[in-house]
């Protein structure tokens, strides 16, 4: 898999992983959703720390793909590490935002989301299921 | 002369530093074994940050290792945690890699990154418990 990714021609998600707030968990559980329910051979992940220590696997993949970065709050954390390679994200997004538009919805803890939590999580993955299929549409 | 008593100064919390990472189910260990303490088992003396905000934060988040004496807590033998906050923010007073830790126990690491299972409490405790007994020596050994 790896092989190809360098090739370019994957999506590389990255979320934040935030510990502090639910909103770092809804960041990863969006990511995993892409990866493994709705593309699981055209979007990839890599661990975002391992861009801080300069993992040359991990940059390549960064520089080679195309990068959709989760941040959860406006720290964009997410975003920032990757741009730190001297890669620009091809399209970044906040947690945050996604409460606006549903503010009955609410996760029930940081790490263990809840019913409200994954409803938020799906809404997420779906915002940016139709960012990826414009970007295929744009390839063809 | 007046002679001054010198006083030992203990610190009062501790930082523990997950790596987070979103490859590996033991990644996901980290988060959960981190949040246990954080929530049940160390509630008063341990504070944590966001990993790679010592890249995207400032001054402030890059003095957390100075504020606080630091355990990082690893996934793998990457140790991304451990050199990142090595590198960004001072030396961690402990480090622990997750893989060690559970081959050393002869337990497995749990079979997703995306949800842990039931089974994989032990995984967690075991984890958990290994970080309180590094922030009960650190609270204990003093700065």
């Amino acid at each position: 898999m790896e092989d190809k990714a360098e090739k370019g021609n994957k999506v590389l998600v990255l979320p934040c992983s935030g510990i502090g707030k639910a909103y770092g968990e809804m960041a990863r559980q969006a990511a995993y959703t892409l990866i493994e329910d709705f593309y699981p051979d055209q979007v990839i992940t890599t661990c975002l720390a391992k861009l801080m220590i300069g993992d040359p696997d991990a940059v390549n993949l960064v520089k080679n793909n195309t990068v959709f970065t989760i941040d959860g709050c406006a720290s964009d954390c997410a975003r920032k590490n990757v741009e730190s390679t001297g890669k620009k994200v091809d399209h970044s997004v906040r947690v945050i935002n996604i409460f606006k538009h549903h503010k009955d919805l609410r996760p029930t803890g940081v790490l263990d989301l809840g019913e409200p939590g994954f409803k938020l999580v799906q809404f997420l993955a779906e915002d940016l299921a139709k960012e990826i299929d414009c970007l295929g549409k744009k390839e063809d | 002369m007046e002679l001054l008593e010198l006083v030992e100064i203990k610190p009062k919390k501790v930082g523990i530093i997950p790596c987070n990472g979103e490859e590996l189910p033991e990644g996901t260990l980290t988060r959960f074994a981190c949040r246990k303490l954080l929530d049940k088992l160390k509630p008063g003396s341990t504070v944590t940050i966001c990993l790679p905000l010592f890249i995207a934060g400032g001054k402030e988040e890059r003095e957390f290792a100075n504020k606080f004496p630091t355990i990082t807590v690893d996934g793998c033998d990457k140790r991304c945690s451990q050199i990142s906050t090595e590198r960004l923010s001072g030396k961690p007073r402990y480090s622990i890699v997750i893989t060690d830790l559970l081959k050393e126990h002869g337990i497995n690491a749990p079979g997703s990154a995306r949800t842990l299972m039931d089974a994989d409490q032990t995984a967690i405790d075991l984890v958990a418990g290994e970080i309180v007994k590094k922030v009960d020596s650190t609270l204990a050994e003093g700065q």
